[in-house]
């Protein structure tokens, strides 16, 4: 049935996410914080992610604009950022992090701005892709709604 | 879900709380601990509030610190756990652990993302009781229900360690808990949290339960009247029915003041035992004492009652002093407890963050202290008390002063809430304590006469004053305890006169410098332990201060007395308002210029005094300073409440003894005990 498909297709997804090193065991966590009563928590958690990390990328963003950087700030944004990425299980986007303190901390600020490059891509890739795994298992979802045969 | 607690909506997290006695089956527990979650994260705050609810309890998220606080402080008994992530914007997570623990004594779980080791061990050092690393794991949580558990064991075990409790008494006390819950160990866990919780309540009497026992609300007057008595059966003597028969409130039960008397001793003893150096478990001690006897009174609002405390205070603590001064040089090196007992309940918190070397500043600076003006806040006799008890223990007056740190802090936090200056006075006193005996080279001395001086002077001239309940030296304040109490009381309200939040804050600025906020106020708690002991031992701490203070106590016992009124707290002055850095000199002067300005209002730079010039200032000064205190010195339980005598009061009460020998002051500063003569150098 279509309806196995997409739980076939999802859960596959869901498994590359681990695979590729883009969640971590965090995420799982979270998972497993969803039940019944919250049955879309994992979707409001990083939804909520999303939605407040980037004012802290913006943030950063501007601090990495000004001249000379103020590695201090530009350190605490970022653990800032960090904090919350871990929470959600964000293993790639952490590692940028991780990587970007480090050269705060040199006073490295082409690497601080390298690594911020990298860091932003990661953060979109993750993004798209857990926008689609969440819309798609909403589709899919337990509900009696009939299945979409629409996977996008 | 807890069934009697909402989601740990602060309405269900009231002093009701979720572990009445009688509501909640003790075999459900952990499910119901009621936590508070503090991260500015709010992804992570989500998490954390599910993760919890998933582990049953209930749960309270919120995003700012200072939020958090006044939750806490609304609801003082509406939370059993604190998690609190360490970076936030608008305070800082140590600071906000601080806090608690002084205000609140809860356990505080430190979370961080940051798992470096020297955070880790701040939180360690700043009292966290357990510090997780994020991303937290459910699993992490689940366990946290451990924490409260083993801090109220703790608190039983001090209890028992206190010694002095009747043994009956705290049989009693667990059994009567027992009978409570039906599960011994959260039975005890719980009824002795919910009697703690009772009896911290400020709550009128109120028999709401069957089960528990009707609360008392351990008023300013109460307490100033359960000191008195204490004091005066002296504090390795005091037991409970003596206590409650010589303090004859009708209504009062023997549990009532055995619990009490718990709680105090434990005050006293952790006033005491808080060693000079940055002891986390000094602080958290403290802290907890002092959080428990905070919320005796009040914080937030209870200006009267921390000023019936403080004042009384002074009352009891001259006695004290005398007593413990006199009659006890080691009382407070060697135990502590009692002295951190009363303490304690004196809510001398603001002694802890008083160590701040001076960092008082704005406390003090607030007003030139009016050493002999009464001061209307009460809080200074008390501190001074608390100064001198702590001064006391000739001996190791560094621990003292550590304890007075400890006391002055809490104190001057309460005095903060009420009135900011007494505040200051202890925490000068607990700082210039420990200053002055460098100077003076008698360390117990300073530590007396800093409480006293610290009451004084602090607040006039110096923040700094305030600020110093690091008192280390722990020294001679003991000898100064009764006079320079009011002294000291006074002093900190010009300082202080913002309540609350304002005059904690210049604490924590003060801890900031200072370093380990916990020193600071256990400086202070040293301080007011000296001064307790003085107050006890009677004239021993007048000998202390005088030596301290190298006033040449030799040179004229009375004066001495006298001076010790005043030297103290010119040494507190001093110590206070000159910067930490020069110590003695500063504080000399800055005593001398407190006293000064109290007495004379004249000298008020004399920056050089130390002790010397005390000396020749307090023989000047000293009858005046007597002459203008304590009125009522001698009602201790009157001190407290409205009562501006404060510092003239003791002032005068210190001045008549010196001259009469013993002041009219009431026998219950015991100015008896001042005599100079004994001083033990």
């Amino acid at each position: 049935m279509e309806r196995n498909q997409m739980h076939k297709h999802i859960f596959l997804m869901r498994q590359s996410f681990f695979d590729q090193g883009l969640l971590d065991e965090q995420f799982i966590q979270l998972e497993e914080l969803q039940d019944d009563a919250n049955p879309n928590f994992v979707e409001e958690v990083v939804t909520l992610y999303y939605r407040d990390s980037s004012r802290t990328l913006l943030n950063i963003e501007q601090s990495l604009e000004k001249n000379p950087l103020d590695f201090n700030k530009l350190d605490n944004y970022m653990h800032q950022f960090k904090g919350s990425s871990t929470s959600i299980g964000a293993k790639k986007v952490k590692a940028e992090c991780t990587q970007f303190r480090e050269y705060c901390r040199a006073g490295n600020g082409e690497g601080c701005m390298r690594t911020f490059q990298q860091l932003k891509k990661e953060y979109a890739i993750l993004k798209k892709k857990l926008e689609t795994y969440f819309q798609q298992t909403r589709q899919a979802g337990p509900s009696e709604t009939a299945c979409r045969p629409r996977m996008n | 879900m807890n069934p009697s607690n909402g989601k740990g909506s602060i309405a269900t997290a009231s002093s009701s709380g979720a572990w009445k006695v009688g509501d909640v089956v003790p075999d459900q527990f952990p499910a119901g601990l009621r936590v508070l979650v503090v991260d500015d994260d709010p992804t992570c705050l989500v998490i954390l509030e599910k993760m919890l609810r998933a582990c049953l309890y209930a749960v309270t998220k919120c995003n700012r610190a200072e939020i958090a606080l006044s939750l806490l402080r609304e609801n003082k008994n509406g939370f059993d756990i604190v998690i609190s992530d360490v970076h936030m914007p608008d305070m800082d997570g140590f600071k906000l652990l601080e806090h608690i623990g002084l205000e609140m004594d809860l356990p505080v779980i430190m979370m961080s993302a940051d798992d470096e080791k020297n955070v880790v061990m701040k939180g360690v050092t700043h009292g966290a009781c357990d510090y997780l690393i994020k991303p937290v794991r459910i699993e992490a949580l689940k366990n946290i229900w451990q924490h409260v558990v083993r801090k109220r064991k703790n608190e039983w075990k001090e209890l028992d360690q206190s010694g002095s409790l009747e043994d009956g008494d705290r049989q009693q006390k667990p059994s009567d808990e027992v009978e409570y819950s039906s599960s011994a160990n959260e039975g005890n866990w719980k009824s002795s949290k919910k009697r703690k919780d009772e009896e911290e309540d400020i709550e009128d009497r109120d028999d709401t339960s069957t089960l528990k026992k009707p609360r008392v609300v351990w008023s300013v007057e109460l307490h100033q009247q359960f000191v008195a008595a204490v004091n005066q059966l002296g504090i390795d003597k005091a037991v409970p029915k003596k206590i409650l028969e010589l303090m004859n409130v009708p209504g009062l039960t023997r549990e009532n003041v055995a619990s009490h008397l718990q709680k105090y001793r434990l005050y006293l003893r952790r006033l005491s035992g808080v060693s000079q150096h940055h002891s986390s478990l000094n602080n958290s001690f403290i802290s907890a004492q002092e959080a428990t006897f905070g919320s005796m009174s009040s914080l937030n609002g209870l200006d009267l009652q921390t000023l019936a405390v403080t004042g009384q205070l002074p009352a009891q603590s001259l006695a004290t002093l005398q007593a413990a001064g006199l009659g006890r040089p080691t009382a407070k090196s060697g135990i502590p407890m009692p002295l951190v007992d009363q303490r304690n309940l004196f809510s001398f918190e603001n002694p802890k963050p008083r160590f701040g070397e001076g960092q008082q500043q704005h406390l003090s600076s607030s007003k030139p202290v009016n050493l002999l003006h009464g001061i209307p806040t009460t809080m200074e006799p008390k501190q001074l008390a608390n100064l001198h008890q702590s001064a006391q223990p000739l001996g190791n007056m560094n621990v003292q002063v550590n304890a007075h740190g400890g006391h002055s802090s809490s104190l001057l936090m309460q005095m903060g809430q009420t009135q900011s200056r007494g505040q200051i006075l202890n925490e000068s006193a607990g700082s210039h304590v420990p200053r002055l005996p460098s100077s003076v080279g008698h360390p117990a001395i300073s530590n007396g006469i800093a409480g006293g001086v610290i009451g004084i002077n602090g607040i006039g001239d110096n923040s700094r004053g305030i600020g110093y309940n690091q008192v280390r030296p722990t020294s001679s304040m003991l000898s100064f305890p009764m006079n320079h109490t009011s002294e000291l009381a006074s002093n900190s309200f010009p300082l202080g006169s913002t309540p609350g939040i304002s005059n904690i804050t210049p604490k924590g600025a003060f801890q900031d410098e200072i370093n380990s906020e916990i020193k600071g106020s256990t400086g202070f708690g040293a301080s007011y332990d000296i001064f307790n002991d003085l107050h006890q031992q009677k004239s021993q701490n007048w000998e202390l201060h005088n030596v301290g203070l190298q006033f040449s106590a030799s040179q004229n016992a009375n004066r001495l007395q006298g001076n010790l009124d005043i030297s103290p707290s010119v040494l507190v002055r001093q110590g206070y308002s000159s910067s930490q850095t020069s110590g003695q000199n500063r504080n000399v002067s800055d005593i001398g210029r407190a006293v000064f300005s109290g007495v004379e209002s004249t000298q008020q730079g004399n920056t050089q005094i130390i002790g010397q010039q005390l000396n020749n200032f307090l023989v000047d000064n000293s009858v005046r300073v007597k002459a203008e205190s304590i009125p009522d010195a001698g009602s201790q339980s009157i001190l407290f409440p409205e009562n501006n005598f404060g510092q003239e009061d003791l002032m005068s009460a210190l001045l008549k003894q010196q001259q009469g020998g013993i002041a009219p002051a009431e026998s219950e500063f015991d100015l008896d005990g001042y005599s100079i003569d004994n001083i033990p150098v």
